[in-house]
């Protein structure tokens, strides 16, 4: 406890004293907070009484970023609590600390980083390092980077060290060690020749390698697996081509169930941008491609690479009812997306002109055959499978077509307006075994009205119906804002359709936040309901509950 | 022990909160992300000959960070006019949606500058928690102003902070 006072007093003096003194004119510092408090209550209808909760009524998330800057050199930290963590979140966050810290020398052709950071080689296919706190997702690096641009346009990498696994310290023979390179050319930059050029090229290429001592009693692992990627970015007039390769050596886990095949990820999109419209279309495939600093982990932790979801990503209340997540082990699927702009005043454009935006995508799993005669497909310890690189596999993941079309009525009076029909494979993306997947229509109404040049009034009218899971539901929201500073809200989720009659839950909340320049305050009381939240395809699991929620957050 | 703690916490926060008045003058980190044409762009070359500064981040993901790039992009050929402003819109989606970054905000038809930021390197420099988050730079680039989420009408509050600005006034005053 004492040492959480003396932290909280380091904090504060350093959060005051440092910037608020004119004798150390060149430092700079700035940061930001963030709390998340949650008090459970028991409620009956969700299942959750005085038993259930037994004690657990209190979440806390709570963080504090501070970055100091002196010419060339800064260095950070943040302090990180979870005492304990809000429902959802991982319970091995339980705990705080200092999980986050840096110091980094910057010149205009190099820089040298020790401790904790977060990098990317090209997509992420091979390497990606970040943090994503509504996930309660760190896989930072803790080591050394040293990043040189030598010439304009012209960027080398190298990274080298261990990735945190929630509080646990890094130990010899224990998770292991990750070594890269990457460099990437722009050759716009790089040659005079090209640099007024029409065509747009970035070419790019990395190597990565990790290191971890055979533990594993059952199998023989290999020590260092290593994972290769090239990638480019080519660019002529309105046109615009990006794709990566990723090739990752056999690397047996309990994510791939020991198989011993080698893995494959393969990205590619296509895009024309014009004033008023854009066409998007992409293709990719993953194949046996987790990649973890530790074989024996599963879940969302010591993940060395990153495989995005390519799908649409839905905001709205009961859009975001069935997310999409990535399945490492394979997928193969496309994407294609337009948005077009009906110009003002025509006859569809009206006086503001009307944004239309298309979007279909599909997901399916990758083609499996087996190895040989007597060798179950992923049979563990054998070579797993084979699969024909282009060929869809029979099982559908996810299909989901959107339509959305936004409309500005007069000066005060503007909509969206979305449909979306889904397709969603509960069994593989949740886990949910042998349920059916779900085949669901989703209209969106939102409706925005401007009283005044600061007061309006937000309506969102929703409503899923599907035979599936949990039926048909509909959804009212209302906010309030007055600008710049206050949002009230209150809005209902209601599983009308539900085939169980006493599961036919009405799911109410009501909030209301202040806003004080960077200063965000908001209070939210009501049932959540039992979902999925999920950024960039990695999703966290949160369960019914029925409480208040606070959260603080703030930055300077 | 646990309320002590929630309390420190909470006093330290507001402390913070509160400093925040007192850090003027704070200039652009220099990180390396990319230009809407995948290019490197190092966020010191952030300039505008001496006029006001708009850095937004944003994200296809976020609805009110769109409706606020909406509002910015309905505004901004007035507000160049009356203030020389000008706009960096800085999209923080990752490999998840970077390459549809372009065509969607074309469909869109925004003109503003645009910056892609795939691993949150520039967000993390800016300490920025939440999107959408404006900062309003004056013509020697030091942050003045700050703001976080959106609201209908806050282009408003932005135009006098950008009218103030370009008059050579404190903002904040």
């Amino acid at each position: 406890m004492k040492k959480i006072v003396f932290i909280s007093a380091v904090l504060y003096f350093m959060a005051t004293a440092l910037h608020a003194q004119d004798f150390l004119k060149r430092s700079e510092v700035h940061g930001s907070f963030e709390t998340d408090v949650m008090f459970y209550q028991p409620d009956n209808a969700l299942g959750i009484t005085d038993s259930t909760i037994n004690g657990n009524n209190f979440g806390f998330n709570a963080f504090a970023d501070i970055i100091y800057t002196l010419d060339n050199f800064s260095a950070g930290f943040r302090y990180e609590a979870y005492l304990p963590p809000i429902a959802g979140f991982d319970t091995q966050l339980e705990g705080q600390g200092f999980p986050y810290l840096w110091a980094t020398y910057n010149t205009e052709k190099y820089s040298f980083t020790v401790g904790n950071f977060y990098e990317q080689f090209g997509n992420g296919l091979v390497l990606r390092t970040y943090q994503e706190w509504s996930l309660g997702y760190d896989n930072s690096i803790n080591g050394v980077r040293v990043v040189a641009e030598p010439v304009k346009g012209l960027i080398f990498k190298g990274v080298y060290g261990t990735q945190r696994y929630y509080w646990s310290k890094w130990e010899k023979n224990g998770r292991g060690v990750v070594k890269g390179v990457d460099a990437e050319l722009n050759f716009n930059d790089v040659f005079k020749f090209m640099s007024d050029a029409k065509l747009q090229l970035t070419l790019g290429g990395s190597a990565v390698s990790k290191y971890q001592a055979d533990n594993n009693p059952f199998y023989k692992m290999p020590k260092n697996v290593g994972a290769f990627a090239g990638r480019f970015n080519i660019g002529i007039g309105k046109f615009n081509f990006t794709s990566e390769y990723a090739y990752k050596i056999n690397d047996p886990s309990a994510v791939n169930n020991y198989i011993y095949k080698d893995g494959q990820g393969f990205i590619f999109t296509g895009s024309y941008s014009t004033t008023g419209l854009g066409v998007f279309a992409m293709f990719k495939r993953y194949d046996n491609m987790s990649y973890k600093s530790d074989q024996a982990v599963t879940g969302n932790a010591l993940d060395i690479n990153y495989l995005p979801a390519l799908t649409e990503d839905h905001t709205y209340m009961l859009a975001a009812m069935y997310p999409y997540a990535t399945q490492p082990n394979g997928e193969i699927g496309f994407q294609v997306q337009v948005n077009y702009k009906i110009p003002k005043k025509t006859w569809l454009g009206g006086k503001y002109g009307t944004g239309i935006e298309i979007n279909y995508s599909q997901i399916n799993d990758i083609d499996r055959q087996k190895v040989n005669d007597t060798t179950g497909i992923n049979q563990n310890g054998t070579l797993g499978y084979t699969s024909e690189f282009f060929k869809f596999g029979k099982t559908i993941f996810n299909r989901d077509l959107t339509v959305k079309i936004d409309k500005k009525f007069s000066k005060n009076l503007k909509g969206i307006y979305t449909y979306i029909n889904q397709q969603y494979n509960q069994d593989v993306v949740l886990g949910h075994t042998g349920e059916p997947n779900v085949f669901a229509h989703i209209g969106v109404i939102d409706m925005t009205y401007k009283f005044t040049s600061k007061k309006a009034l937000r309506v969102e009218l929703q409503g899923l119906w599907t035979k599936e899971d949990k039926q048909d539901w509909a959804a009212l929201m209302f906010e309030y804002t007055i600008s710049p500073h206050w949002f009230f809200s209150i809005a209902d989720q209601y599983n009308y359709g539900n085939d169980i009659a006493e599961d036919r839950l009405h799911y109410y909340t009501g909030s209301f936040g202040y806003t004080y320049k960077t200063t965000r305050v908001s209070v939210t009381y009501g049932r959540q309901r039992e979902g999925v939240v999920c950024v960039g395809g990695v999703c966290r699991q949160v369960p019914a509950s029925n409480g208040f929620s606070i959260t603080l957050s703030s930055n300077f | 022990m646990k309320k002590l703690f929630l309390l420190t916490f909470l006093v330290v926060f507001g402390m913070a909160a509160m400093a925040q008045e007192v850090n003027p003058g704070a200039k652009i980190p220099s990180v390396t992300i990319k230009n809407i044409d995948g290019n490197s762009f190092n966020t010191q070359d952030i300039s505008n000959d001496g006029k006001p500064i708009i850095i937004s981040f944003w994200a296809l993901w976020c609805k009110p960070c769109k409706l606020e790039m909406d509002a910015y992009n309905e505004n901004y050929p007035e507000w160049v006019e009356e203030t020389g402003v000008k706009i960096y819109a800085v999209s923080i989606d990752d490999a998840r949606s970077t390459a549809k970054v372009l065509p969607f905000v074309s469909g869109k038809g925004w003109t503003m500058e645009m910056l892609l930021d795939p691993n949150s390197d520039f967000k993390r420099a800016m300490s920025v928690n939440m999107i959408p988050h404006t900062f309003i730079l004056n013509g020697n680039g030091e942050v003045v102003y700050q703001h976080t989420s959106y609201y209908e009408g806050l282009e408003d509050e932005i135009f006098e902070i950008l009218k103030k600005i370009a008059a050579g006034e404190d903002p904040n005053e």
